[in-house]
């Protein structure tokens, strides 16, 4: 390890998720930071890493009916069914926005077909101010294709694949916990040409309300997320890092600047801050301030250093 | 219309009854800029159990950059905050949301139901300011009984309009729900309904003011993660069968915005 010299007040803490250059490894994961307006009042967003907004597909989609969401314990579940404004509205309200904060702008894009992922792809070639894609083939809340794409390795190379293909920006796949190994997916989609994987989506889960014998979500099942997941997302970003070329983000019940810092130690060169944002809107400012804080504090020469420096 | 992120104070601490608590907190930017009907979201305790932030709505501000919320002591998150103390500090995120557009020139009738009687204190307050005749304005409160009612009568009695309390099981005020009382009344043609309460209450809201072709507005409830539009976690059926979100599209609806269930 290096040493910083004394005089210099600013850490380094960029990142290279592939060709892609972040100025910090902290982003707001999608589904939970809007498209950032939202949080503008309240977040430096020029600070963040990168800002990966809210799923969208060449259809707007109206989601599923209440209840959407329910809190259980140290998380939550959700089926928000991918409501979303669709791809036109997107690039024509949106992006406009967007592109004007200054970070990289992660889109992230679902379908039910590989020709749909294919077509939005398409769409979203030369659309100024997208610094890339993530692919969402993991979404546990639509019953049609999107667990399958997510779950069978061969079809997530072949979305990866398809995406790829058609993109005129890297590309993320993102990949669900839901699976037996999870090292075979991020291989898979490796193959299939991912630029980088993102891990973990939500863990399906329910809850059920005794009183009334019925599921309390609408949609029955749903995803968990919160710190009760951060464990298992951990262990599977450390396999998925051992196991890939490719830089890996770390997702999963990040909520301060400790729980990013184990996720890098693990593999990831960058995070993912998710449901904490609910809760704390400005949670990523403040890990971006706390990796610095630390990286200075151990006089490390770059948050570089850290990544995948776990000692087992 | 900003939102802030304030540690606030807590000031004041009441036990109004067995369940029904109100907390007074020193929040002065989220004070200064709130309409009623909005709404904030707290944090009820410093863990991750509740992890989530729990939706209050704004029972009384003051200009001197205090907020009140009015709530029952029912949940893991309402248990954690009726253990509050005088000098605890709470995370205070707000106000949010739309809160009731108020008609100035027209008589105005307040319905409140149990817990959702907290928002009306608000609203009586700003009605009661505007400079024109009173005599036609009304207040209905009611409850399940003489606890749910009867501690917050003299609040709502300062502002020297029309109030009628009703109770289920006749303890205070009449014995009977809010919308009797208000079928009871005789309202003027042009009166703006402004209520907030139980599902099937604002149901019953929705017809009478359809029947009697009156404005009515309703502060509705739901279950939220963000509040600000992020989660997409608290939405209802419209009217016109798609969804709208409590916390950004409401948490008041014109009532024939919204989907009633029969």
């Amino acid at each position: 390890m290096e040493f910083v010299k004394d005089h210099d007040p600013y850490p380094d803490l960029r990142v290279n998720i592939g060709s892609l250059e972040l100025q910090n490894p902290v982003m707001t994961a999608s589904g939970t930071f809007g498209y950032a307006r939202e949080f503008e009042d309240l977040v430096n967003l020029h600070r963040l890493g990168g800002i990966i907004v809210k799923g969208i597909s060449l259809e707007p989609r109206a989601g599923n009916p209440p209840q959407r969401i329910v809190e259980t314990p140290c998380g939550m579940l959700n089926a928000i069914g991918l409501q979303n404004v669709g791809v036109e509205r997107f690039i024509a309200e949106k992006m406009l926005y967007l592109k004007g904060i200054g970070v990289p702008v992660i889109v992230n894009v679902l379908g039910d077909t590989v020709e749909e992922y294919r077509q939005l792809t398409q769409r979203l070639r030369g659309v100024e101010g997208i610094a890339a894609l993530e692919v969402n083939i993991s979404c546990p809340n639509v019953k049609k294709g999107g667990v399958a794409f997510g779950t069978v390795p061969s079809m997530a190379a072949t979305v990866t694949e398809a995406v790829k293909k058609a993109a005129d920006v890297p590309v993320m796949v993102k990949l669900s916990p839901n699976v037996a190994d999870i090292v075979e997916m991020a291989r898979a989609v490796e193959a299939g040409g991912a630029d980088s994987i993102s891990l973990v989506n939500t863990l399906i889960g329910m809850a059920i309300d005794l009183q009334r014998r019925r599921p309390v979500l609408a949609n029955v099942i749903g995803g968990l997320s919160g710190p009760a997941i951060k464990p298992v997302a951990l262990r599977m970003v450390y396999q998925a890092a051992g196991a890939v070329k490719i830089p890996v983000i770390g997702i999963g019940g990040i909520e301060n600047t400790e729980d990013a810092l184990e996720f890098i130690l693990a593999g990831a060169t960058a995070v993912q801050i998710g449901t904490a944002n609910f809760i704390n809107p400005r949670v990523s400012e403040e890990v971006v301030e706390g990796i610095g804080d630390y990286v200075k504090a151990n006089q490390l020469k770059s948050i570089r250093d850290l990544i995948g420096a776990l000692e087992v | 219309m900003s939102q802030h992120q304030e540690k606030a104070r807590i000031i004041r601490f009441e036990q109004l009854s067995e369940l029904n608590i109100r907390i007074t907190l020193e929040a002065p930017l989220v004070a200064a800029s709130a309409e009623a009907g909005q709404f904030v979201m707290m944090k009820t305790g410093n863990g991750q159990d509740p992890l989530l932030r729990r939706p209050f709505s704004l029972h009384q501000t003051s200009s001197s950059g205090q907020i009140q919320i009015y709530f029952k002591n029912v949940g893991r998150g309402t248990n954690i905050l009726a253990h509050a103390k005088v000098g605890e500090f709470l995370d205070v995120f707000g106000p949010l949301g739309r809160g009731f557009s108020i008609a100035d020139d027209r008589p105005a009738c307040l319905v409140g139901g149990g817990l959702g009687i907290a928002p009306m204190l608000f609203l009586a307050k700003i009605i009661s300011s505007l400079s024109r005749d009173h005599s036609q304005d009304l207040i209905i409160l009611g409850g399940r009984t003489r606890e749910d009612v009867e501690p917050l009568v003299e609040d709502f009695k300062q502002f020297g309009l029309a109030l009628h309390c009703a109770t289920d099981d006749g303890s205070y005020g009449i014995r009977g729900f809010v919308t009797d009382v208000l079928r009871s009344e005789k309202l003027a043609g042009n009166t703006s309904i402004y209520g907030c309460g139980p599902d099937n209450m604002l149901e019953v809201l929705h017809h009478f003011s359809t029947e009697k072709n009156l404005d009515c507005q309703v502060s509705v409830e739901s279950v939220m993660a963000c509040g600000m539009g992020a989660c997409l976690g608290c939405n209802l059926e419209s009217s016109d069968g798609s969804y709208v979100h409590v916390c950004i599209d409401g948490p008041v609806f014109n009532t024939g915005d919204l989907a009633w269930n029969s």
